[in-house]
């Protein structure tokens, strides 16, 4: 792989949750969580509710600051030796919630014009710059330029707050269920955007989602995240294909079959998600696990390169590696 | 009686032209001239996006709707009981009694100050003449019957007590604690983790059978669909716009919508390629277009779709599609099979 783009390092990031003394409580939101990216591809991200990928998006984006650990762009550390403002024209963020993330009171136009004029444009070519980005995601700015974000569906909100992101012509967006709460139909119009964007501008994605079909469709390597840990991480094919983690079966044998002859027949896992506080010693998947044995309850799965820029935590591979 | 002899069995639910108006400077047109039939036992999907109405039909089966805002016209039966005459105590044991709903969000379904056991009996001894204890007996069993594990000791815990998954079993449980013959699941799945989700799912099929209950469920997923249902309606802008059996409508989608609807959810999509995608957004509910709601996003719209009433395209099987393209194709594909 060439330099990445972008690269997290040993993120770490605990979050109080009451207590104090000896019964004090620690979420482990993300816990020693490492990748790369490579410049141009599409990272997606899987794991259930409470398994840290939101938190690494926002780790990554410095929303956060990580307990340790760190964030590097193009080898730099973001921080020390890249200041957070010309990191942040880089790297921009799309959320999930379109309504939340626009201020109310603003203009589609100022919302997109915002940005950049804060970065010293001045405000006639931010302004020409954020009706171009409207024109391309989508929204004639005639006609959606001056209106407020209440004023626009869900769909057209999301396209407003592509464009805002776009604004910085960043080379890396991170997207954090940006598509989720669409309705199917208007899903498939903003990846196709997001699709063709990417093609036009080289864009490199971190694409965080919990539709593992959407992640399939959009992604070049897919990571799988469980209580606030890579389970897997390997591209798209081979992870979709032959995945080398149990907890990485489960996530797909769960997705609702679409043929009506080969419905589900059994439940891949029983239970919820256990809480992110106190996770469970060693491989934190061993409680749910069919195929847990002797040293899943106390040894941390290490790493295991199990193919070509594919990497598995699950002590499985290491009886495979000495079988072989 | 001559509806028996076109029906083998007596429809469990019989809906007739159904629409619902809500009040406003324009009405709200929600729901458009529905009809449909549920037989006992029978598992029907209503899939749409927000907005299409899917929730809307479902609530007028337990006349939830609130009635001075709503105007309800056309005909619903439920077991042979004209739902929309029902008034006060016949109302109220049409609700949970004959017809009983689950939502999407258990924690706002279930009251969080009384237990789960004390819920459930509650409603037991509503609709039966039995002791509390006896219902309290009930409301272990019905824990059971959901899976539950240990299920006693689930009896005395508040809603807030348990996990997500844990919460919508129980508010199955309570739905079903009076053996409806009809369930109406509203998204029931929508807010559960992928894991979570399938074992719901399975769960209320394994109960469908069980029971022999009939179940409208309504989804805008349709994975969730194809897993629960033995058919599948289509519904767009308050209109059904083709109905069939799943694997019908799943294999040999006719209605453009159905069509658009399946590409959206990556049905044989290759990685990485453009999706084929329906333009645009549904129509406000409050202005809808003549004829067909679907025409200004359809590939295929021309003149004939602006006028009402729009013709039908009929296959075996209960199969049809409301729509003048699907109806022209058919009636060639007819005429060759003849030539």
């Amino acid at each position: 792989m060439s330099t990445p783009i972008l690269s997290a390092h040993n993120l770490v990031k605990h979050f109080n949750a009451g207590g104090f003394g000896a019964a004090r409580k620690v979420v482990r939101a993300v816990d020693d969580v490492s990748f790369e990216l490579a410049p141009g591809e599409t990272l997606g991200v899987v794991g259930e509710s409470g398994c840290g990928k939101s938190t690494t998006a926002r780790l990554l984006v410095q929303l956060l600051r990580p307990d340790s650990g760190s964030v590097r762009y193009e080898g730099k550390v973001v921080g020390p030796e890249l200041p957070l403002k010309a990191f942040r024209s880089k790297v921009q963020m799309v959320f999930q919630d379109s309504f939340a993330s626009l201020n109310p009171r603003m203009t589609m136009i100022d919302a997109v014009a915002f940005g950049p004029t804060v970065h010293g444009m001045s405000q006639s070519d931010a302004t020409r710059k954020a009706q171009d980005l409207l024109d391309r995601v989508g929204l004639d700015p005639s006609r959606f330029g001056g209106r407020y974000a209440h004023e626009l569906s869900g769909g057209q909100r999301q396209r407003v707050n592509i464009a805002r992101a776009l604004a910085f012509d960043p080379q890396v967006i991170v997207l954090d269920e940006a598509v989720s709460a669409l309705d199917k139909s208007v899903e498939a119009q903003v990846l196709n955007l997001l699709m063709d964007l990417r093609r036009e501008r080289g864009l490199t994605y971190v694409f965080i989602s919990h539709d593992l079909n959407v992640v399939r469709h959009i992604s070049d390597r897919v990571m799988v995240m469980y209580l606030g840990e890579v389970a897997e991480i390997g591209p798209a094919e081979s992870l979709y294909s032959a995945p080398r983690h149990p907890y990485t079966e489960a996530l797909l044998a769960a997705m609702p079959s679409l043929d009506p002859d080969r419905r589900t027949m059994e439940a891949p896992l029983a239970g919820d998600p256990p809480n992110p506080i106190d996770p469970p010693p060693g491989c934190r998947f061993h409680t749910r696990c069919s195929r847990a044995f002797g040293p899943c309850s106390s040894q941390v799965p290490p790493s295991h390169t199990v193919g070509k820029s594919h990497v598995a935590a699950c002590h499985l591979n290491s009886v495979k590696e000495q079988v072989a | 009686m001559t509806q028996e002899t076109v029906h083998p069995v007596t429809p469990l639910v019989r809906v007739e032209d159904l629409s619902v108006r809500f009040a406003g400077t324009p009405p709200v047109h929600a729901v458009n001239n529905v009809s449909f039939e549920l037989a006992p036992g029978e598992v029907l999907s209503i899939l749409g996006e927000s907005g299409s109405g899917k929730s809307v039909t479902l609530k007028t089966l337990l006349r939830l709707l609130p009635e001075r805002k709503t105007t309800i016209t056309g005909k619903v039966e439920v077991d042979g009981q004209d739902v929309l005459a029902l008034e006060g105590r016949a109302l109220a044991d049409h609700r949970g009694g004959v017809a009983s709903m689950i939502f999407q969000d258990p924690s706002l379904a279930l009251d969080p100050v009384y237990t789960i056991g004390q819920q459930i009996a509650e409603t037991v001894i509503r609709h039966e003449d039995i002791s509390k204890s006896d219902a309290m007996a009930r409301a272990l069993e019905m824990l059971e019957v959901v899976r539950i594990p240990s299920a006693k000791r689930r009896l005395d815990n508040y809603p807030h007590e348990m996990s997500g998954g844990m919460r919508q079993r129980a508010m199955i449980a309570l739905a079903l604690a009076c053996r409806p013959k009809l369930l109406l699941a509203d998204e029931p799945t929508t807010a559960l983790d992928a894991t979570v989700q399938i074992q719901i799912l399975l769960l209320l099929r394994d109960l469908q059978k069980e029971l022999g209950m009939g179940v409208i469920f309504v989804t805008h997923d349709i994975g969730v669909a194809v897993e629960v249902s033995d058919r599948l309606a289509v519904m767009y802008a308050g209109s059904f716009v083709e109905t069939g059996s799943v694997e019908d409508v799943i294999r040999d989608a006719r209605h453009p919508y159905s069509k658009g609807l399946l590409a959206a959810n990556l049905v044989g999509a290759v990685p990485g390629t453009r999706l084929d995608a329906v333009p645009g957004a549904p129509p406000p509910l409050n202005a809808l277009p003549e004829g067909c709601s679907f025409a200004p996003r359809c590939a295929h719209a021309e003149t004939a779709c602006g006028i009402s009433p729009l013709p039908i395209w009929t296959g075996g099987n209960g199969r049809w599609a409301r729509c003048v393209h699907a109806s022209r194709a058919g009636a060639l594909a007819a005429a060759e099979s003849t030539s």
